[in-house]
């Protein structure tokens, strides 16, 4: 700081006003930016507890009213909500255990053996992560039908259980784990299986949760495959239900918003719990991957 | 039977290439046979050579779509990432607490569900009776900002999803909201791996905060802008959810909110033209390919 005051011309007490002025700034951008970030969640609850009549009203309301039940009912009346809420639950739930078990065996299986084309075998899978999605999705649609799948849940959960991107993820994270204790393991008797299963699995827990938190949002918040596959009310999964109704009930937004607000309400709990663990998961898929 | 540490590997690593065999090499090599041939999924197929690509590419709509994605892709992706970097760039300074508050907030709108984002956005959206228009009404009675509503030639109520000028905007708005914080987070990242010794030697050569932005953290910045960029195209064209909702599936008047990826689902699932679809599919992968080679030589050349 001394060495800061005495190279600059300008007395102490001009650079402190210049450093409270500039934090004000920096504060201002700041708010400003957390307000637009987080007005519209904000908003879908003012609305969620709203009549219909409040809402077509001008100028909008601004703060909660009383008919967050009302509204739920009505949303109640024309789709089975809570059914698909569970069926979100099952769908994300069991896609991200068998994406952690299957992409952590994969990642182990890169990270800790040599075997002949094993760098070849790895490139090539990385490769695939460049081609586009859309470039299958009719196909993929017609062998569904094929399969007899549509209506069920497997093609959401099982076409992407081993994925490139995850099994790249682990490996980074099972390359740490020292070949010592493997080798000891071997000699002690254990199975290829067992030390996969005892050993570095545990030992590479931040990266299952890395992965985890990953796998389960993006299955929750899909949108396109479950519209194409799901064609009943009570299969639909909560992105799916929430477009079905648009139209269905009459522009009543307020019975919309309470679904809009139940839809992200359980990642929003579970970001305000975690959100530690959250950002620094995405940022290392984004950056590791 | 006991496996051997031999065999051991390859049993591991065999779902990925087992499961990309079933739902990722056939549907691509399917798709690439289904390009040339037409079909409703239903009567026989018949083959019709390269129809199906002369088709997509003198059709009026494609073009439109692919223009429309374009023009979104340049209103959200600059101002994400201008934001983005100047958020992270004052998150990173000394001089801010709450930092985790901030960045947790920022990055909310990035983990809900498009579906449910998009169906908000309606609300907020809305012509007569939308928040955003009641407050733009509301500034409007300042005289300078009028001036600025007639500069760009905004008649107030501004018809937001129901005019071709104001859509890709909407869209764009939305979209710029939902992405800006997962794009601030890469670049914070990025931000606090350069020393901080770099930014205290620039404060004894009596740099300014610009300086520092524009001298150090933008160019140490270049491969961590290149590879947001980067994800920007290929999320672009992948658009579906927002303009979907937005629209109501229609995608808008005049078509003005027809995105590529929408366009795609529409001829392949509203129309069951399975093989005029996986042409169009074939098509884009070739301009996602080409805007990423692009961007490559941009990168290379001009910062």
């Amino acid at each position: 700081m001394s060495l800061i005051s005495n190279s600059q011309d300008n007395p102490q007490e001009s650079s402190n006003v210049k450093y409270t002025l500039q934090r004000i700034l920096l504060y201002t951008v700041l708010v400003v930016g957390a307000i637009v970030t987080l007005f519209p969640f904000f908003y879908m609850l003012i609305i969620a507890t709203r009549t219909r009549a409040d809402i077509f009203t001008f100028p909008p309301p601004i703060w909660f009213g009383d008919s967050f039940i009302d509204n739920l009912n009505i949303l109640l009346n024309k789709m089975p909500f809570f059914r698909n809420i569970f069926n979100s639950i099952v769908i994300a739930v069991s896609t991200t255990f068998m994406t952690m078990f299957f992409c952590a065996l994969g990642g182990y299986g890169f990270a800790k053996y040599d075997f002949k084309w094993k760098s070849q075998l790895f490139f090539l899978m990385l490769g695939t992560m460049m081609i586009p999605a859309l470039l299958r999705i009719i196909p993929w649609f017609i062998m569904m039908r094929q399969f007899g799948w549509i209506n069920t849940f497997w093609p959401l959960i099982i076409p992407g259980i081993a994925n490139p991107f995850g099994i790249f993820l682990m490996k980074q994270f099972m390359d740490d784990i020292p070949n010592s204790i493997i080798d000891a393991a071997r000699i002690d008797g254990c199975s290829e299986f067992q030390i996969f299963y005892k050993m570095a699995l545990p030992l590479s827990l931040p990266g299952l949760g890395t992965l985890g938190i990953l796998t389960f949002l993006a299955s929750w918040n899909r949108y396109m495959q479950p519209l194409l596959i799901l064609q009943e009310k009570s299969m639909y999964t909560i992105p799916v239900a929430l477009s079905k109704l648009q139209g269905k009930i009459d522009q009543n937004w307020g019975a919309q918003m309470v679904g809009t607000t139940l839809a992200i309400a359980p990642i929003i709990i579970a970001f305000v719990l975690a959100s530690k663990q959250f950002i620094s998961g995405i940022t290392e898929g984004a950056t590791k991957g | 039977m006991r496996l051997s540490k031999e065999k051991a590997p390859y049993l591991f690593i065999s779902p990925f290439f087992i499961l990309f065999a079933i739902f990722g090499a056939f549907p691509i090599l399917f798709s690439f046979f289904l390009s040339f041939n037409q079909w409703d999924g239903l009567s026989a197929m018949q083959f019709v050579g390269f129809e199906n690509y002369l088709l997509v590419l003198t059709d009026p709509w494609f073009w439109k779509s692919i223009k429309n994605t374009l023009v979104i892709f340049v209103l959200t992706t600059i101002p994400q990432h201008l934001i983005a970097l100047s958020l992270a760039f004052i998150l990173n300074s000394a001089k801010v607490k709450f930092k985790e508050f901030f960045r947790s907030a920022y990055f909310l709108p990035y983990i809900t569900s498009s579906v449910a984002v998009s169906l908000i956005f309606m609300t907020l959206f809305g012509e007569h009776y939308g928040i955003i228009n009641a407050v733009l009404k509301y500034v409007s009675n300042f005289p300078g900002v009028e001036m600025l509503f007639n500069l760009i030639n905004a008649e107030l109520p501004i018809r937001w999803l129901n005019s071709a000028k104001w859509l890709k905007p909407a869209i764009a708005i939305l979209i710029t909201w939902k992405f800006t914080g997962w794009n601030m987070i890469i670049y914070y990242a990025g931000i606090q791996k350069i020393p901080e010794s770099l930014y205290e030697a620039a404060e004894v050569d009596g740099a300014s905060l610009f300086d520092k932005f524009f001298r150090i953290t933008l160019p140490l910045l270049k491969p961590i802008i290149f590879f947001g960029v980067t994800m920007s195209i290929i999320g672009n064209l992948r658009i579906f959810a927002e303009p979907m909702i937005l629209t109501g599936g229609s995608g808008g008047p005049g078509q003005s909110g027809l995105t590529t990826a929408m366009y795609l689902y529409k001829t392949g699932f509203e129309w069951t033209q399975f093989g005029v679809g996986s042409s169009m599919a074939y098509i884009l992968c070739a301009l996602i390919v080409t805007l990423s080679l692009l961007n490559n030589k941009f990168f290379n050349k001009e910062i």
